[in-house]
């Protein structure tokens, strides 16, 4: 190992905080998956309590996202005037899942404190590989999620973030680890900060748009009616309506959007710098391309009659493979000037 | 012919539609997609010739569809073409519309406000044009006209026309980008050449013939670049002791302009991420390697000296490969036939740090630690007459099998270190010198695919941002003092959170009106 570049006691510190990031953030997804899997009974006697018409909109996603625009349906248990449920002593399974939200919180400090003590030890910006430059993706799609889901009801919609994060982050760890390290001379630019922040801020936040749009489909599947039996419908029917997890997902992609627009921008203003041409078809800027020209599919499908609602959904599911295809596929396997990741 | 005309149209509306729209975006998607998974020409011609020899049934077929230049060919265009017709057919009426929208008032309010999806009612005490006066400054940034009917009074108000704008700017952005691009592609050139680091004569961008390798666009003729000189004084590279790169500079000095009258060098240090901007083109640091230099000394005791660049086989520890043609001095043989058969070649590996095993030469790090040699010393023709263009790194594999250049030596030298041949040649290898990888670039449209850029992404911005509303209100007097409210709003685009947001609106626009009760009245959901 490289002691004259780089602090190795901060970078260790680093590595625990990771290891520690990986290992609270597996038993919030245990707490929340517990809290998911056996809350109905209470869910349902409390939607009782409330009355019919909440009943009608909870469960039946297919009716309720017909009527975009009705955001005052969210929440409407707690929001309707004149029933006042007395505040019961908040049951095991409530708890549980608070406690795993708590956790999350924790996990994602840890995850920063990884990476903030990555860019101390290396005194550089801490995403100059693929182990770091995933660890930020993870970070601002664990952000974005955070931001998103802040909502008490959301609870249940992380685990389906925490899924694909803690899969990203054991990938990382597992196999994409690098020692921390100087950058090589083509990642020595003001613009290293800049493009790959930016870019992984959007992939983060396009990684909480695919969930939601995956849930969505869902939702909308056979298995999100309300008389369907067995235990994925169950949980199914514990998530939030259609209507929510669809402007959840079109949210945060107005958001990713352009955001991701510019980090290619960056990075075309950077290769002008860096590489001679602003753009040269290399596997990773295709990939961009590609996956920029799917996100921009679907936001003139949520503008097209008959392609709102699932149409357009499987659409941000489709952009969302092709930005973990270009995380992975074009980084390890396509040889590309983006292949500097310190793998291999 | 009438039905030619409709045929037409309804082509034209086809095309022009968002369905077609998205089609052609998905299409454009997934023919980009073997642009990333195959070989690219443009890329790298060598793996595609690979892939090509190693898969002989679909090779020649993807090559004939020209799936190895994926974003010149035939139907990438079309696709993008015909994106792009769409796009202009389905943006220009838009932009027509919205020309005439900026200048028309909001439209009068719907006789059942109730019907709309969000409405609010309330009595309110004041006269009716009272109350329409202080609605009306709660509308301020909006586009509001007041209708009288009688007794009765009506207020629309609009707001959000960026949106659209910002809309449009994004749409024809991307078409002012494409026409950048092109033009980019059409006047713009890219050459390559290797420079010896060794403040020699360098090299001059004044022709095609002065670059190694060159590309340029169809106006581009090799008479009018523009002229850069420069020479390479030194480079320098840092490395970690794990042979990772941690600096690459070059020391140059250029001359371009009105300097080649003058012939005043000016310094400059060439670095990754730093290229040389002159004259409007860049001069890139892309790469760099070894020149190794050799010394033979002929049996009559003339010598004859030679640097020349080895490719770097391995990129990371700088094993390189080459090759070098030595010409006898100019007299030592008065008979071409004989001195052709006295012509010496050396081939071989290059080391910048030795790593032997056994006679097996490999480089351990890419610093020039230990220089080092493996080569193949031949004797006679070496094809420097036959007027056949050859490799620069490699023999005429021809010549020696024709028996015309016949091996005499294979041996490992260490700078410094000769061998002679049995007819009292000597080769030495006197060690070696960095040579670096100069790109010149020249794209006079490519400030204006980042104006297109900057201006699509905030056409963009605004579009995301911006919020198509309506309202209306209807001012009716309901009794001696008393004034009945009615507010109906619309959501035109972009309506998730439009419930909360007209709760807000109504609020605020009651706010000051003496007698509205707080906001209670139904909420339709």
């Amino acid at each position: 190992m490289n002691t004259e570049h780089v602090d190795i006691g901060l970078a260790r510190f680093s590595d625990w905080a990771f290891t520690s990031s990986v290992v609270v953030l597996v038993a919030a997804m245990v707490l929340l998956a517990v809290e998911l899997a056996y809350s109905r009974g209470r869910k349902v006697e409390s939607a009782e309590l409330v009355g019919a018409a909440t009943a009608a909109t909870f469960g039946n996603g297919a009716a309720t996202a017909a009527t975009f625009g009705n955001g005052a349906t969210v929440g409407a248990d707690s929001a309707t005037p004149g029933v006042v449920a007395a505040e019961p002593k908040r049951p095991l399974d409530e708890r549980v899942g608070t406690a795993g939200l708590a956790l999350v919180y924790i996990g994602i400090g840890f995850l920063l404190a990884c990476i903030v003590l990555r860019g101390l030890a290396t005194t550089r910006v801490p995403w100059g590989n693929m182990y770091e430059f995933i660890n930020l993706t993870c970070f601002s799609g664990l952000i974005a999620a955070a931001v998103m889901l802040r909502r008490p009801q959301y609870r249940a919609l992380w685990v389906f973030v925490l899924v694909p994060v803690l899969i990203l982050l054991t990938v990382s760890g597992r196999w994409l680890y690098t020692n921390a390290a100087p950058v090589m001379p083509a990642l020595q630019s003001y613009w290293l900060p800049i493009h790959v922040s930016v870019v992984s801020l959007g992939s983060g936040v396009f990684l909480v748009a695919g969930v939601a749009s995956i849930l969505f489909l869902l939702k909308m599947s056979p298995l999100g009616r309300p008389d369907t039996e067995g235990a994925l419908a169950r949980i199914v029917a514990r998530l939030p309506d259609a209507q929510t997890l669809d402007r959840i997902a079109y949210r945060t992609t107005i958001f990713a959007f352009p955001v991701f627009g510019f980090g290619v921008i960056f990075g075309a203003i950077w290769a002008e710098e860096a590489w001679g041409r602003y753009w040269g078809w290399d596997p990773k800027e295709t990939v961009s391309f590609i996956a920029w020209v799917i996100y921009a599919a679907y936001l003139h499908a949520r503008s097209t009659a008959g392609w709102r609602d699932k149409k357009a959904a499987w659409i941000n599911v489709v952009g969302f493979v092709a930005m973990v295809f270009n995380l992975f596929f074009i980084n390890l396997v396509t040889v590309g000037l983006h292949s500097y990741a310190g793998v291999g | 012919m009438r039905r030619l005309f409709a045929y037409a149209r309804n082509t034209w509306r086809t095309l022009t539609s968002m369905g077609t729209a998205l089609v052609l975006l998905f299409l454009l998607a997934l023919g980009a997609i073997p642009g990333a998974l195959l070989p690219q020409r443009s890329l790298n011609e060598f793996k595609v010739e690979q892939y090509i020899a190693e898969h002989p049934t679909i090779g020649p077929w993807l090559d004939r569809l020209q799936a190895f230049a994926v974003f010149s060919s035939f139907w990438f265009t079309a696709i993008y073409v015909l994106l792009f017709i769409s796009l202009v057919g389905c943006l220009t009426p838009r932009l027509i519309e919205h020309a005439r929208s900026l200048r028309a008032t909001p439209v009068a309010a719907p006789r059942n406000l109730s019907r709309l999806p969000k409405h609010h009612t309330a009595e309110v005490c004041g006269g009716a044009d009272a109350v329409a006066a202080v609605v009306s400054d709660h509308l301020r940034g909006w586009r509001r006209t007041a209708r009288k009917d009688g007794e009765i009074t009506e207020i629309s108000a609009e707001k959000g026309y960026l949106r659209e704008f910002g809309n449009i700017v994004f749409h024809f952005s991307l078409l002012g980008l494409l026409v950048a691009v092109a033009a980019g592609k059409l006047f713009g050139y890219e050459g390559n050449v290797i420079v010896i680091a060794d403040s020699g004569p360098g090299f001059c961008s004044a022709s095609p013939a002065a670059f190694d390798s060159f590309r340029a666009g169809n106006t581009v003729d090799g008479t009018s670049l523009y002229p850069i000189c420069l020479r390479v004084n030194d480079f320098h590279a840092h490395y970690l002791p794990s042979g990772q790169a941690t600096s690459f500079s070059a020391d140059i000095d250029y001359q371009a302009g009105s300097d080649l009258n003058t012939d005043s060098w000016r310094p400059y240090r060439l670095k990754v991420n730093e290229p040389l901007r002159v004259g409007g083109d860049r001069v890139y640091l892309q790469g760099h390697g070894y020149a190794p230099t050799f010394t033979v000394t002929f049996p009559d005791r003339q010598t004859r000296t030679q640097t020349l660049q080895f490719r770097p086989e391995d990129q990371i520890t700088l094993l390189s490969s080459g090759a070098m043609r030595f010409d006898p001095p100019g007299g030592s043989y008065p008979d071409p036939d004989e001195r052709r058969k006295n012509q010496i070649a050396i081939e071989g590996l290059f080391a910048p740090t030795e790593q032997l095993e056994g006679t097996l030469l490999s480089s351990s790090f890419p610093a020039l630690n230990n220089p080092a040699v493996a080569v193949d010393i031949y004797k006679g023709d070496n094809g420097l007459d036959t007027g056949r263009p050859q490799s620069l790194f490699s023999l005429d594999p021809k010549l020696i099998d024709q028996k015309r250049l016949t091996k005499k030596a294979r041996v490992n030298l260490r700078a410094g270190q000769e061998t002679r041949l049995d007819d009292g040649t000597v080769v030495r290898f006197d060690g070696a010198v960095p040579f670096i990888n100069v790109q010149v670039s020249h794209d006079p449209a490519q400030v204006w695919v980042l104006v297109f850029a900057l201006t699509m992404m905030a056409g963009l911005l605004v579009s995301l941002v911006v919020r198509r509303r309506r309202v209306w209100v209807r001012l009716t007097p309901a009794g001696p003092g008393t004034v009945s409210v009615e507010l109906g709003g619309l959501a035109r685009t972009d309506n998730s959170g439009w419930g909360d947001e007209f709760d807000r609106l109504t609020r605020r626009l009651l706010a000051d009106v003496p007698g509205a009760p707080a906001v209670s009245g139904e909420k339709v959901t």
